[in-house]
């Protein structure tokens, strides 16, 4: 291939990694709406007890502070992660990824700790109208988060046995902004059901 | 271990039975035909498995139309016993009529006709090949197939909702609605919706990175402007749905309290968040066949659209006010005063863009030679019928006139005055302007003129006294109408209204039977109607890769301009690649499917199986090499000197 | 070739400098709005005004050190992109929540006196008795 058609097909592979990443940046932004959707029945139905327990007899803010530091370190060691990527660093894409799905699974948790003593203690999402939205709010960025580590699970498989091939790196920075999208959503969830919910 | 599926779910009464019967029985003569015609592998390689957003594009609108037929079938069904004051009907069976009626209209005509269109039409018209992701294509059609799969398997295996085409709690809820019709409801609109998200991302991506060199946003065709409002609109209001039908879905399957009359639900909020995706999705509708209005106006006119950025500014003002208007859906629900007034006023203001993209086709329309085509029949139809129940809406935008028709036939009448007249007539108008372009022969227009007029007169026919009876009093959903109101006379009326209709339809099938029968009498060239956008350019129907050069463009209805200038330059041809098809699609909505369907059963053990299949096909998908072919420029440089 | 790639990247794609600053803002957002929670430095309005304006400056943050929105040539769509998304979601929460409130007459844990007594107040008008 003549030095000309190697730029040209650099570029066509240029525009096309970032049409993909504009798609899947559009994708995140309908995710914040059906997370805004979920925040809205949350802020509605918080006050909806129905003679049940409320947020601040339910929720321990050290332990939410603790999983929020969790995932908030997971976002960074994520960010490395791509930085090597970009750098072609295959052992330090490997072991940020791996740190970052480590933190990853240690915030799940804790999250289905906290739902499991919930649940033994009656307080399930059948309880009442506040109890079913704040486990369909934190539930539904549990099962992104769940998404995602498996969506990280076959990216280390993939860079471990081909190397940081193009696909590979655009795939991981798709995969890192969903990262830090979820830590995003987190911010929030931390924010309006716990702090508010506990103190407000 | 099948849940609540038994044999009892199969029809009971006759006229479900001869429904279900009807629709099995088509189902197996297309099967057999095209068995014994050895054409399965035909479809299969040509069109199932085709990544070609033209052909998928016909594919929606083959469905689409298959749903106008059932959801029209249902209509005939209502009007004949409100006409008659028969009591075929019983009273549950007529609310799953009427909800699979609004259900199947607007989900499943009205979206896979805007969608069929979009795909055949907009990468053409904005100079590209293909759409941006062209798998993701393919796997929201069969996504959307799959939502219209349990809709129709819900006329024989079970029953459909009763619950309305918008389902509201507490009657949606399981205490109200403990049968399986609210859960095909759900899961149907779920898997199709999730297929019209990611068509929305899909067609914004491609219409945002893959124009034409030279083809800015201001000199784009109206239509694909109208597109990229709409999807714009579909991004940001789907994700609503999803979030609500999910929610509805908890409290049925899982027990929550979201929605339901006790333990802490809220039933209004479903009302409120479903309208905040309903009202957006009205619009989604419309922007689209004002943009089909935008291209058939300006060539039968042979003139430039009146007031072009105007109109992309109405489409830009339309798009942002769509999310501040949904309460006047609910006026009545209460929100007080200062809450009503606020929407109320909203929903005057945004009459006001539409009424200017009304103005500008008939400024278009003034000093220019018009020819009176079919589509052109169509927008002069529009424009009379969208007119009257755009005006029906402004009155009931003021709250305290909604008070009173809220709920009545005047509130039906108008909702299918702007979705028959506006979105419908628009399609219709869209689908005879492109049919040359995409099956490379003409329509019979005498044929095309039959269908438009009894379309026109039947639908004022039928609608009118909805709205006289609206006005009278008549609440809307009622199964029968006690005949000493008086109100017989207009519901027979509205009847042979809908019979026009019918024969308008049997015209359209004449037409397209008709049509195809004489096609290589009507081959057309590229450019049948003189038109002004570049999907005229290329050949009728275009070859596979659209274009051979994507020639730089500098002005807006840049075919226009090549034609005067006869730009014959020899273009360089260059290779070009295109995907190569893929089953994976249909494998995912399957998946999908069965996951819905074990859903509606209580199959649990579906549920894992559905959701694994998706996830592996995604995972294979993402795996697979090798997913594109090449064109050598050569060959290339033959397919054209053929054409 | 990769150099050819490399350069035009389409977003400025940050260095760990960027990535540390951002992490350490974050937690610096995080514990602050947590303790003044946790303490009860405020409650009622004030405390939902602090905690939550802590993480909208915190969401940008992120937006920024670690998303790098807003900067690279190519993001302009990106930006718009998140901006009509945050219209969006303001709307949908701030609307639904003024909208709820209006309509929670007959939710709320008021008395009747209560409930009648805001009816009069809004609507001007008497409910009758039943």
């Amino acid at each position: 291939m003549s030095q000309a058609a190697t730029i040209t097909r650099a570029n066509e592979r240029q525009e096309a990694e970032s049409k993909t990443l504009f798609g899947f940046w559009v994708y995140l932004m309908t995710d914040c709406v059906l997370f805004a959707s979920l925040f809205a029945t949350f802020a509605v139905l918080r006050g909806n007890t129905f003679g049940g327990p409320t947020g601040d007899q339910l929720f321990s803010l050290p332990f939410v502070l603790i999983e929020t530091l969790v995932l908030l370190t997971s976002s960074y060691t994520a960010g490395l992660g791509l930085l090597a990527a970009r750098r072609r660093a295959k052992t330090q894409v490997l072991v940020f990824f791996g740190l970052t799905m480590l933190l990853g699974i240690f915030f799940l948790t804790m999250e289905l700790t906290e739902f499991h003593k919930l649940y033994v203690e009656g307080d399930s999402w059948r309880r009442s109208g506040f109890l079913s939205a704040f486990f369909t709010l934190v539930g539904t960025h549990g099962l992104h988060i769940t998404s995602g580590l498996i969506w990280m699970a076959v990216m280390l498989y993939k860079v471990a046995k081909g190397g940081l091939n193009h696909v590979n790196v655009k795939r991981l920075t798709m995969l890192s902004m969903f990262w830090h999208f979820l830590d995003i959503i987190w911010i929030f969830i931390f924010t309006i059901v716990y702090l508010v919910g506990v103190a407000g | 271990m099948l849940g609540r599926l038994s044999w009892h779910a199969l029809p009971h009464d006759t006229v479900t039975r001869g429904g279900a019967a009807s629709m099995v029985l088509a189902a197996l003569l297309i099967f057999g035909y095209l068995l014994y015609t050895k054409r399965l592998g035909w479809l299969w390689r040509e069109w199932l498995t085709s990544l070609d957003p033209k052909k998928i594009g016909v594919m929606y609108i083959v469905v689409a139309v298959v749903m106008l037929l059932r959801g029209a079938a249902d209509a005939a069904l209502m009007r004949t016993q409100q006409a008659t004051n028969a009591h075929f009907l019983s009273a549950n069976h007529f609310q799953q009529i009427f909800s699979a009626h609004g259900t199947i209209m607007i989900f499943f005509v009205a979206m896979g006709l805007m969608f069929g269109l979009i795909n055949l039409i907009m990468p053409l018209q904005i100079g590209a090949r293909d759409v941006a992701f062209p798998f993701l294509n393919s796997a929201a059609f069969w996504l959307f197939a799959a939502g219209m799969l349990l809709v129709n398997l819900s006329l024989i295996i079970g029953e459909f909702s009763a619950a309305g085409w918008l389902a509201y709690p507490p009657l949606s809820e399981i205490a109200y609605s403990p049968g399986v019709g609210v859960d095909y409801w759900i899961w149907a609109l779920q898997i199709a919706g999730v297929g019209s998200l990611l068509s929305g991302i899909n067609f914004l991506v491609t219409i945002l990175r893959m124009r034409r060199p030279g083809m800015t946003l201001m000199k784009m065709p109206l239509f694909s402007w109208s597109v990229l409002c709409s999807m714009v609109l579909v991004i940001f209001a789907f994700p609503i749905l999803t979030a609500t039908l999910g929610m509805l879905a908890l409290d049925r399957t899982l027990g929550m309290h979201f929605f339901t009359a006790g333990g802490g639900g809220n039933a209004m909020m479903y009302v409120n968040l479903i309208w905040a995706w309903g009202h957006p999705e009205v619009y989604i509708l419309i922007l689209p066949a004002f943009g089909v209005f935008s291209e058939v106006v300006a060539t039968f006119s042979r003139k430039p659209i009146f007031g072009y950025t105007s109109m992309v500014w109405a489409l830009i003002a339309i798009t942002f006010l769509s999310y501040t208007v949904w309460l006047h859906h609910f006026f009545t629900m209460g929100a007080g005063a200062d809450v009503n007034a606020f929407f109320g006023i909203m929903t005057m203001v945004i009459a006001i863009p539409t009424g200017v993209k009304i103005f500008n086709w008939l400024f278009t329309m003034y000093r220019g030679r018009i020819k009176f085509a079919t589509p052109m029949l169509w927008f002069l139809g529009f424009v009379v019928t969208f007119s009257v129940g755009g005006m029906a809406g402004v009155m009931m935008a003021v709250p305290a006139i909604d008070f009173q028709v809220h709920n009545s036939l005047f509130l039906v009448a108008h909702f299918h005055t702007m979705i028959v007249g506006g979105v419908v007539f628009g399609f219709f108008a869209g689908l005879t302007y492109w049919f040359p372009k995409i099956f490379g022969f003409t329509l019979n227009e005498r044929l095309g003129r039959y269908a438009f007029w009894c379309w026109f007169v039947g639908f004022l026919t039928a609608f009118i006294p909805l709205y006289i009876l609206g006005l009278m009093g008549a609440t809307r959903r009622l199964n029968n109408y006690d005949p000493s109101l008086g109100w017989q006379g207009l519901f027979i009326v509205a009847a042979i209204g809908a019979a026009i209709i019918f024969a308008g339809i049997g015209f359209q099938i004449l037409q397209l039977g008709y049509s195809i029968w004489k096609r290589n009498e009507n081959r057309v060239s590229g450019d049948p109607w003189n038109g002004r956008t570049l999907e005229w350019s290329t050949t009728s129907p275009p070859p596979s890769y659209n274009f051979a050069a994507l020639t730089p463009v500098d002005s807006r209805d840049a075919f226009w301009e090549l034609k005067k200038t006869k730009q014959a330059e020899k273009p360089a041809y260059e290779d070009i690649q295109l995907p190569k098809n893929s089953g994976v699609g249909i494998f995912i909505a399957l998946f999908a499917f069965i996951f819905g369907f074990g859903a509606v059963w209580h199959i649990w053990w579906l549920l894992p199986i559905g959701l694994v299949g998706v996830i592996s096909c995604i995972v294979g998908r993402a795996s697979q090499g090798g997913t594109e072919y090449r064109l050598s420029a050569k060959k290339v440089a033959a397919m054209e000197a053929e054409a | 070739m990769n150099k050819v790639v490399a350069a035009h990247h389409e977003v400025d794609p940050g260095s760990p400098r960027s990535y540390t600053a951002g992490f350490v803002l974050s937690i610096v957002l995080t514990v602050a709005a947590y303790l003044i929670a946790d303490q009860q430095r405020a409650s009622g309005w004030t405390l939902i005004y602090i905690v939550v304006g802590l993480a909208v400056v915190q969401l940008f943050v992120q937006l920024v050190f670690f998303l790098h929105l807003g900067r690279g040539s190519r993001s302009r769509w990106n930006l718009t992109a998140a901006a009509f998304a945050a219209m969006v979601v303001l709307i949908l929460v701030m609307g639904s929540l003024w909208i709820m409130k209006h309509l929670n007459y007959s939710h709320d844990s008021l008395s009747p006196q209560q409930l009648n007594q805001n009816i009069v107040k809004d609507e001007g008008i008497k409910p009758s008795n039943y």
